[in-house]
């Protein structure tokens, strides 16, 4: 299982890679694998502005559905318009192509909350949940 | 109730199965993945673990006479070595489950049911049997079974043994020949749509069958295949899922399979509330659909046209074979006709689709 370095990691297997004020969110690795093949992403509009722990996507795999969380509070700015069509980016590239959305931080200290990649990796050997 | 395993479990988790639980019993949802292995299945071949499922033997003079009364199809034109698919009904038409009859000779038929059905299968039809001269026999927890499907299905199988496969048809079965040195009861059925077969054996042999057939079968493609797959394979070809399409309160004729049902046959459970919905027609059908928005229907979200619930979605899915989102869904009857705009409500969003007809997949060649 693939874990980046660098990225901060919300308990709900997502993870997030901070570029200024800029976060961009995805699922992780595990998060992919444990969903199987992802045939459907339902995606936000832009410009709706979302507060950590609020639904903001929806991730359907043959057998399926799952709810994706903001890990962090902010305007969503950017929305990957290729999963539309290529719902299986999200498995064979999680941490770069396979992106959701990027949000634009209303509170840069959220970013504390979550795990770094180091922490994760302990999160999810203890069962992910 | 704990999960029970099967005698293949321990082969589960060395072939990577993701487990889950099903109908009281640990098995792998999928190895590889679904899509790959629902591919296979439908190109090559895929083997299950079917172990689940439950066996009675009905034994006794009285054996076809009871079983004629037990379920709707009719019993009494299967020939020695031939397999019945039949639904089994309550007296309201209603369905116990549906099943498998395997008939041995006109006083020994083997009977496979749901897995989930197992225990309630078996209070019913001892409950139906007190006034026949019969023998029964819940034999479930000393059966093993495994389904080798797809097109090579066949050529895999005739690696392992010497019977002449291309005489046994579809749906007909032999008692005893030996694979792979086991002596296992083989079957031509299967529940993905596509050509294959069923291997019973004991369950002392179950893991090392697995393996010669494997063993067998890697070169061509075959891989393992889950439950996942099973479920996508079986929607698409159109067969019902107790539970989904068929249940306590959907007959067979509203989960359009009236064909299974024979009406003239004699007296048997249901028989009159069937006739009744057949002469009326039934108030709500079973129809399949294709998202025409973007969206995947599930099981349970509501079906609505002009915004008025008219029925639920049974089975919903991303169909592979077919590359489209499609569902079945139990509707009023108004509404089933090929064609008909309805919406399924998603997440609390109105999506569009339409119904159009079953089965989305039929393989080449088959009527």
């Amino acid at each position: 299982m693939n874990i980046v370095q660098g990225l901060k990691y919300s308990n709900g297997h997502e993870w997030v890679r901070v570029e200024g004020n800029q976060a961009t969110i995805g699922v992780t690795d595990f998060a992919q694998s444990q969903l199987g093949d992802v045939v459907f992403v339902e995606l936000p509009e832009d410009d709706i502005i979302v507060r950590a722990g609020d639904g903001f996507s929806v991730i359907e795999s043959v057998k399926a559905v799952s709810d994706i969380y903001a890990p962090v509070s902010g305007k969503i700015v950017k929305v990957n318009q290729e999963l539309v069509n290529e719902p299986e980016i999200v498995n064979q590239d999680p941490y770069e192509a396979g992106w959701i959305v990027a949000i634009e931080l209303t509170d840069i200290s959220e970013l504390d909350d979550l795990m770094d990649a180091d922490a994760y990796e302990r999160f999810v050997a203890e069962g992910g949940h | 109730m704990t999960a029970k395993q099967t005698p293949l479990y321990q082969t589960h988790l060395k072939y990577g199965g993701k487990i889950v639980e099903f109908g009281g019993w640990l098995l792998p949802v999928q190895y590889s993945g679904i899509k790959a292995e629902h591919e296979a299945v439908r190109t090559k071949a895929g083997l299950f673990d079917v172990s689940h499922m439950g066996e009675v033997t009905v034994k006794g003079s009285d054996a076809l006479k009871f079983l004629q009364k037990l379920v709707t199809n009719d019993v009494a034109k299967l020939a020695d070595n031939q397999v019945l698919y039949t639904p089994m009904c309550y007296p309201n038409g209603g369905t116990v489950d549906d099943l498998l009859i395997y008939k041995e000779n006109i006083r020994e038929y083997l009977l496979v049911v749901n897995a989930a059905n197992t225990d309630k299968d078996w209070k019913w039809i001892q409950e139906n049997a007190t006034s026949f001269d019969v023998t029964l026999a819940n034999i479930s927890d000393q059966v093993a079974q495994l389904a080798l499907q797809g097109p090579l299905a066949d050529k895999i199988l005739a690696k392992l043994t010497t019977a002449p496969l291309e005489q046994l048809k579809y749906y007909w079965f032999w008692p005893e020949i030996e694979v792979a040195g086991k002596k296992v009861l083989l079957s031509r059925t299967g529940y993905t749509g596509e050509d294959g077969f069923e291997l019973y054996c004991v369950p002392e042999e179950a893991a090392e069958l697995w393996e010669a057939i494997m063993a067998a079968g890697t070169g061509d493609g075959l891989i393992p295949a889950g439950l996942g797959c099973r479920d996508t394979l079986r929607f698409e070809a159109g067969f019902p899922l107790y539970g989904h399409e068929l249940a306590k309160n959907i007959s067979p004729i509203e989960a359009g399979i009236a064909l299974f049902v024979k009406l003239d046959k004699g007296e048997f459970n249901g028989r009159d509330a069937l006739s009744k919905i057949k002469a009326e027609g039934a108030a709500h059908k079973i129809v399949g659909f294709e998202m025409t928005d973007r969206g995947v229907a599930r099981a349970e979200y509501p079906v609505l046209v002009n915004g008025r619930n008219v029925g639920r979605v049974t089975t919903g899915s991303y169909a592979p074979s077919l590359d489209k989102n499609l569902g079945l869904a139990l509707i009023d009857a108004e509404y089933a006709k090929v064609g008909q705009q309805i919406c399924i409500e998603i997440r609390g969003k109105s999506v569009l689709a339409q119904v159009i007809g079953k089965p989305f997949y039929k393989r080449e060649g088959k009527e």
